[in-house]
């Protein structure tokens, strides 16, 4: 009769959770490794266009210039025309090259002579401000460029 | 009595920690997937030798500061560019294009080896108005590369080319790539661009 008594307690067995540290553990070192801190702090207004005939980016050969009227905290400071920026600071137009041969000696030797240039242009700035800083990438022979694009599209077919 | 028993540590609280740190990573997270328009400038030049090239084979896209699209003299919308670049790439004029669908008008292109689209702009023309015909004007490259390389292989251009570019491609890689390169060549991209002029 003992025997039938002891399904007595009908509460449910507690759910062991001793394996809950691991799979969170698993998926927080899954975070830590793609995650990609952002190492220059945005300077310029960044909304990019869209485009949907796009390409992707080979990340490791790429150097980037962001340009775009300055963002809303520096608005006062630098006025409200477009400006360039590389890494984390404004530049000029002519200092342009020495920025750019900076940033190209961070990538590794073997694509420094493959080297593309991300353009990050935000949608309001002037096509002028682009046909300089192409102007000079030609100087530069740095011919490779892509123009970083947002995904969508706002022609309607 | 030689070695006490090390208490147990206890680990209720481990997940409360590594959750506290992997909502930290969720959070700052922004997993870039950076895609855009590529493009190839051309060299610097001192002097460049003049090209004999034929007006009707020449597709000139002119946007002004106002951001308003003139295409082949035409006022013309932003909707209507890819339609009309198809047009003009595909024309085939002189008849030497056998896969061409187009027109054959006389006036417009001879046929797309010769084709060339010129895009001026402005220096007060956006920079959106400016990506988006360029959208456009890859647009129609695909959409005829696309149409050529289904008659032919039986696959879209674009797809397959973006398979290969993301490592999904199944399937021989290389018998691919010249593929992509002979269609490449029935439509190649022959786009320009002028240097942006001052505005008056």
């Amino acid at each position: 009769m003992s025997k039938f008594n002891k399904k007595k307690g009908g509460e449910l067995p507690a759910v062991n959770t001793a394996s809950l540290p691991d799979i969170v553990f698993m998926l927080l070192f899954f975070f830590m490794v793609v995650t990609v801190l952002r190492k220059d702090n945005m300077l310029v207004q960044q909304k990019l266009p869209k485009a949907d005939q796009v390409e992707k980016l080979k990340k490791d050969r790429s150097v980037f210039i962001y340009a775009g009227k300055p963002s809303s905290r520096y608005k006062e400071k630098f006025g409200t025309e477009g400006k360039i920026q590389i890494g984390d600071k404004y530049t000029d137009i002519n200092s342009l090259e020495f920025a750019l041969s900076e940033a190209r000696t961070k990538l590794i030797p073997e694509l420094q002579g493959k080297v593309v240039v991300g353009l990050k242009v935000d949608e309001q700035t002037n096509v002028g401000l682009l046909q300089d800083i192409k102007e000079k990438l030609r100087d530069l022979n740095m011919v490779k460029i892509i123009y970083i694009t947002a995904p969508g599209n706002d022609v309607q077919q | 009595m030689g070695r006490r028993a090390t208490p147990e540590v206890n680990a209720g609280s481990m997940a409360d920690i590594a959750f506290l740190l992997l909502i930290f990573f969720l959070v700052t997270t922004t997993i870039e997937k950076d895609k855009g328009i590529a493009r190839q400038l051309p060299p610097k030049q001192d002097e460049q030798p003049p090209v004999d090239i034929k007006e009707k084979n020449i597709f000139v896209v002119t946007v002004n500061k106002e951001n308003q699209i003139l295409a082949d003299n035409e006022l013309m919308d932003i909707q209507d560019i890819r339609a009309a670049a198809i047009s003009f790439l595909d024309n085939g004029g002189d008849g030497t294009c056998s896969y061409c669908k187009g027109e054959k008008d006389l006036a417009s292109s001879d046929n797309p080896e010769k084709a060339i689209i010129t895009v001026k702009s402005d220096r007060e023309t956006s920079y959106k108005t400016y990506i988006q015909v360029q959208n456009e004007l890859v647009a129609a490259y695909n959409f005829l590369r696309d149409r050529e390389s289904e008659r032919l292989f039986g696959f879209k251009f674009t797809k397959v080319k973006s398979a290969i570019a993301t490592g999904d491609f199944k399937g021989n890689e290389e018998r691919a790539q010249t593929k992509l390169k002979e269609i490449q060549a029935l439509f190649p991209m022959k786009l320009s661009e002028a240097e942006a002029k001052k505005s008056q």
